[in-house]
This record gives C-alpha cells, sequence and structure tokens, in this order.
C-alpha cells in the first residue's frame, strides 16, 4: 500500500458543482494512477460513509461526491473530504477481471473492415491486436452500465465520426479516440464499432443489473459465429455465463 | 387490478416519482419530476404519500377514465381542467367516479404539469422507482411515453377529504441563480460578463434531458472538450457552439464539455417552467447561499403543505357513493 503522492499539481482540488455536490479533482489527465485514486477515493466513503453523502460517482479523473445540504454544508464536507485525501492509499484491494466474448465483425461490427484499412492491417490482425491488450473501465457513465475503457493499444486509437450514427446496439465493441467501450443500451455513437458481445452489461431484469463497474480489468476473446449464438441462447435462457477470473 | 385508462395523451407524458438515487456511479442519473415540488403538492392533495407516482406532462394533458371512484389533482400551472364538460380548479382535489371523463388541456405560462390520482400510478417499480427514463427505456409503462390506449394500474385509495391550497401557489421571479464551476476557471473575464449581464433565451431545444439556451456565444479560452466527469441536475454545460445547455432530470451522468456553472438546487424546477421563448438571466451565487435558499425553500414548502386545507361541501357525499 503506497501513500499518495500527487504527481499533478495544484491537484487534488475540491470545487463545488452547485448546492448538493462537490467535485474532488485529482487530474485533468486520463491516467490509471489517477483513476485508481478516484476509486480508492470512492471506496473510502463506501466503507467510512458521511452522514449526508447520497452517491458518489466516480470518472476517469475525478469523484463528483452527492450531499444532502440539509443534513452536511458543503463546507463541511468538504474539510471531511480534505482529511480522507491525507489518508488516502492505492493498491488496496485487486481488480476483478473478466474476459468478454466478441464476434468481430459481422452486423454490429460495421467499421472493422473500413479500420483495418485506415490502419493497413489484415482484419485478423486487427482483431488479434484488440484482443491482445489489458483493459480497465475507467468509468461508468453517459447510459446504464456505458463502459469506457483505457488500454486501447496505440495503433487502433481513432477520431470519431464527424456525423453521429442514430443507432448502435446495446452490446457494441467500440473505439472513440483512445477510449474503447462496450456499449450497454441502444442509441446514437460517434464512435467506430468492431464487433459485439453476446454479454449484456445492462439488464434491468436481472438481481445483478449491471455487469461491470469502474476498476475492473477486462480482456477480449475473440468467438465465432457459432459460439456467440450458444453464448446469445444462454444468456436469453438466463444462465451465467460470464467469464470472471478467480481471485 | 383497478386502472386508469389513458383516452387522449399529450405528446410528452409519463409516469414519474422521487426518481432513483444511488445508481449515478451506473450510469443511471435520477429521472423523476422536472418540477418536483408541483407534484408534491399533487400529491399531498389526494391523500397520497410524497414517495407515489403520478402523471407528469408537458404543455397538454390528455382525457382519463378511472374503474373506480378517485380523488385527483392537478398541479404545475394554469390550465383548464374538465370532468364530463364541467369546469374543476388547478391546485385542488376533485372526486373522478367511474365512466367520467377528465380532460386536462394546455398549461398557460408553465411547461409541465402533474396529474395525481389518490392510490397513485402503480407501475412496476424498475431499479427501484417508477419513474421513467425516456433515454434508457427504464419505468413507466415499457420505458416508453403514454399514449391513447394505454391502462396504468392504481394503487390503494387511502381515506382523504377533498384538499386545496389556502394561497394560490405562485413561483418567484428574478435571475436563476448559479454557482460557478465545477469549470469556472475554463472561462475568462469576458466569457464570465457574457454569461452574468446577457440575457439568455428559452429555446425550443428541450425535453427532460436537457435545455438549449440562445445569447451571446460563451468561449472556453482552452477548448469545449474536457476529460469527461460527473454531472448534476442544473449543471450547465458549453458546447463548442457557445450555447449553453443546462442538463436536466434525464441527463447522461458524465459528459466531456466544460461546465461553467451549476443552476442553484430552488431554481431549477422554476427555468423547467420557462416558457419556450422567454428571456432569462443568471446570477452568480455562492455554495453556501444557495444550501440556504435551498433549506428555505424545503421550510417554505413544509408550511404550504401543512396549510392544506379541506374544501367545504359535499366531499362526503360522494364518499358514500364510493363505498
Amino acid at each position: 500500500m503506497a501513500m499518495m503522492q500527487s504527481v499533478h499539481p495544484n491537484y487534488p482540488r475540491i470545487i463545488a458543482c452547485g448546492d448538493s455536490a462537490l467535485v474532488v479533482e485529482f487530474s485533468d489527465q486520463i491516467d490509471e494512477e489517477t483513476n485508481e485514486r478516484v476509486i480508492a477515493l470512492a471506496d473510502m466513503l463506501a466503507t467510512r460513509p458521511i452522514t449526508g453523502v447520497i452517491e458518489t460517482v466516480p470518472t476517469y479523473r475525478s469523484l463528483l461526491v452527492a450531499y444532502d445540504p440539509v443534513i452536511m454544508r458543503g463546507k463541511t464536507l468538504s474539510s471531511s473530504l480534505q482529511t480522507m485525501l491525507g489518508e488516502l492509499s492505492v493498491g488496496g484491494g485487486a481488480a476483478r477481471r473478466i474476459t468478454v466474448p466478441v464476434l468481430y465483425g459481422e452486423e454490429v461490427g460495421i467499421d472493422l473492415d473500413e479500420l483495418a484499412d485506415m490502419k493497413q492491417m489484415s482484419r485478423e490482425e486487427l482483431i488479434a491486436l484488440h484482443a491482445s491488450a489489458d483493459y480497465r473501465v475507467y468509468m461508468i457513465g453517459f447510459a446504464p452500465g456505458f463502459s469506457y475503457l483505457g488500454g486501447l493499444p496505440r495503433q487502433l486509437h481513432t477520431p470519431r465520426l464527424a456525423v453521429p450514427r442514430q443507432r448502435i446496439d446495446a452490446s457494441a465493441i467500440g473505439i472513440g479516440g483512445k477510449q474503447a467501450s462496450i456499449n450497454s443500451v441502444p442509441g446514437p455513437s460517434g464512435w467506430r464499432f468492431i464487433g459485439r458481445t453476446p454479454l449484456k452489461l445492462f439488464d434491468p431484469s436481472r438481481p445483478q443489473p449491471f455487469l461491470l463497474r469502474a476498476g475492473d480489468r477486462v480482456r477480449f476473446r475473440p468467438v465465432g459465429a457459432d459460439e456467440a449464438e450458444s453464448l446469445d441462447a444462454a444468456i436469453s435462457r438466463g444462465e451465467a455465463v460470464e467469464e470472471w477470473e478467480a481471485p | 387490478m383497478t386502472m386508469l385508462h389513458i383516452k387522449q395523451a399529450g405528446p410528452m407524458l409519463t409516469v414519474q416519482d422521487l426518481g432513483r438515487t444511488g445508481l449515478m456511479h451506473l450510469g443511471v442519473s435520477g429521472a423523476g419530476a422536472m418540477d418536483p415540488t408541483s407534484m408534491l403538492i399533487a400529491n399531498r392533495l389526494v391523500g397520497n404519500a410524497d414517495s407515489d407516482a403520478a402523471l407528469e406532462f408537458a404543455h397538454v394533458g390528455g382525457a382519463f377514465v378511472a374503474e373506480k371512484p378517485v380523488r385527483f389533482a392537478v398541479t404545475g400551472g394554469a390550465i383548464d381542467i374538465t370532468v364530463d364538460g364541467q369546469l374543476r380548479h388547478g391546485w385542488e382535489s376533485h372526486w373522478l367516479m367511474p365512466g367520467e371523463v377528465l380532460k386536462i388541456g394546455a398549461l398557460r405560462r408553465a411547461v409541465w404539469g402533474y396529474l395525481a390520482i389518490s392510490g397513485g400510478i402503480d407501475t412496476p417499480k424498475v431499479l427501484e422507482a417508477r419513474s421513467t427514463h425516456l433515454r434508457s427505456g427504464l419505468g413507466g409503462i415499457d420505458g416508453r411515453r403514454l399514449a391513447i390506449g394505454d391502462a396504468l394500474p392504481l394503487g390503494e385509495t387511502k381515506k382523504s377529504s377533498l384538499l386545496a391550497l389556502r394561497k394560490p401557489f405562485s413561483r418567484s421571479n428574478g435571475p436563476v441563480r448559479v454557482v460557478p464551476g465545477p469549470q469556472a476557471d475554463h472561462f475568462d473575464a469576458a466569457a464570465w460578463k457574457n454569461f452574468l449581464r446577457e440575457p439568455f433565451s428559452v429555446t425550443p431545444s428541450r425535453d427532460r434531458m436537457a435545455q438549449v439556451l440562445d445569447g451571446p456565444a460563451i468561449r472556453a479560452f482552452a477548448g469545449h472538450d474536457i476529460v469527461s466527469d460527473g454531472t448534476v441536475a442544473g449543471s450547465i454545460q458549453v458546447p463548442s457552439s457557445g450555447r449553453p445547455i443546462v442538463l436536466m432530470a434525464e441527463r447522461q451522468t458524465t459528459g466531456g464539455y466544460p461546465k461553467i456553472a451549476t443552476v442553484a438546487s430552488v431554481d431549477l424546477p422554476r427555468l423547467a417552467q420557462t416558457a419556450t421563448g422567454s428571456t432569462i438571466r443568471f446570477k452568480s451565487i455562492s455554495q453556501e447561499e444557495a444550501e440556504d435558499l435551498l433549506i428555505a425553500r424545503y421550510n417554505a414548502l413544509a408550511n404550504i403543505l401543512a396549510s392544506l386545507e379541506e374544501k367545504p361541501g359535499d366531499a362526503a357525499k360522494v364518499e358514500d357513493r364510493q363505498t
């Protein structure tokens, strides 16, 4: 367990976000260390709850802390958070690890071939590269269960489309700039999509509606159409097919 | 199960309650009423719990028929209400007998209206609330707007008198108060001057997710992309168009535009209720002042709710008809 030594000058800082939330910013960059600190503070608030704090939202580089001003004022909460920041350490708990099966290309992975052309590699090479990396869920945001992943190989970094598409499937596997995604609900998007997973990141009818959370580790495993279909069928029967690595 | 039948529906008719909490870290914003105070008053007028679900509509209500005698109240703004053609007042409760048609017309000088029915709308809870979240397809009926032919289950009616507000409900005028930040330092003095001194118009680009404003372009000197971070209801995002977007009940939980300021919680429902085409101005206040205003508002609301008075007349007679 390493004590926190921030490498970012002027951070961390605590800023007002209206009259019912504070934001603790750890940097203005996307990096793993920053995100670990964000999640460490969220975990600390979960294990040592402060009365009046309603919920927290971990993002790439900051933690939003929502509070009820009737119970606790922002000023008081801010000094409690300052104290916690002084005690914060990272590397406490081991991350959960999951392998996500992906059917690359086909209907949902509409951009696979174009992306392979852009990168001057074969589609097999692109798939192998995408599936070779170790990803981290930096945050769940935008929509229910939508997972923003870091760890995309540099060669696969690709700018977003100038004009977003109107409807992208839930479970689409995406690339947006330096980030990767696993989509969770259908909707418009300007990202590029290279495949789909049979896994459902969000299903309100399940006892555990959300599959992933910030801090999880993700690897992708290419599967063929047959395996994807049998996974689809198993999931629609309500079977648990998620491949979690034993801790 | 007793049902409420929808015979006509305005363009934005949804089931709403207090919304969801504790799920923002999983990408789910609260949803819930755009004007929670008006919904709360409607629920109290019909003897419901504050957590019961009601119907929310934008601009136009619709026509409704209940299968059993129910009490109803319509709040939000000035509006025409009839039961079988007979006028009824807003901001008080009335009986609606089986077969009678309740018609709710167009709101005047307000945007969001509420219809509370005694017993509450009893659609199943999804992620612990009945609120419809349109963007995510959650709650209400299949997470969608309600339409002609829909039937909504009603909860058990608790016994209560017909009630009315003692004084007409009014909203304050004046500037929309904001707390600077979290990205206040992405905007220079000229941008802040534009933001706080110039008027902004309420554009038709508005829904349960966000409200776009039009006025002098607000420029973020280092660009309009930030590393995405968390949002709250009232966050004022400024994209590269320079036109501020105020995030509302059904917003995305994270966003990548700098947020110049956050609307004070007391003034957000007032902004939601401001008619399209109207002009607003912003005023900067501290977080502490905004908290004080919110606490004062809760106290004022508690006084209003404590002073609901029984309506004189034939309430008891209708109660006999019910049994």
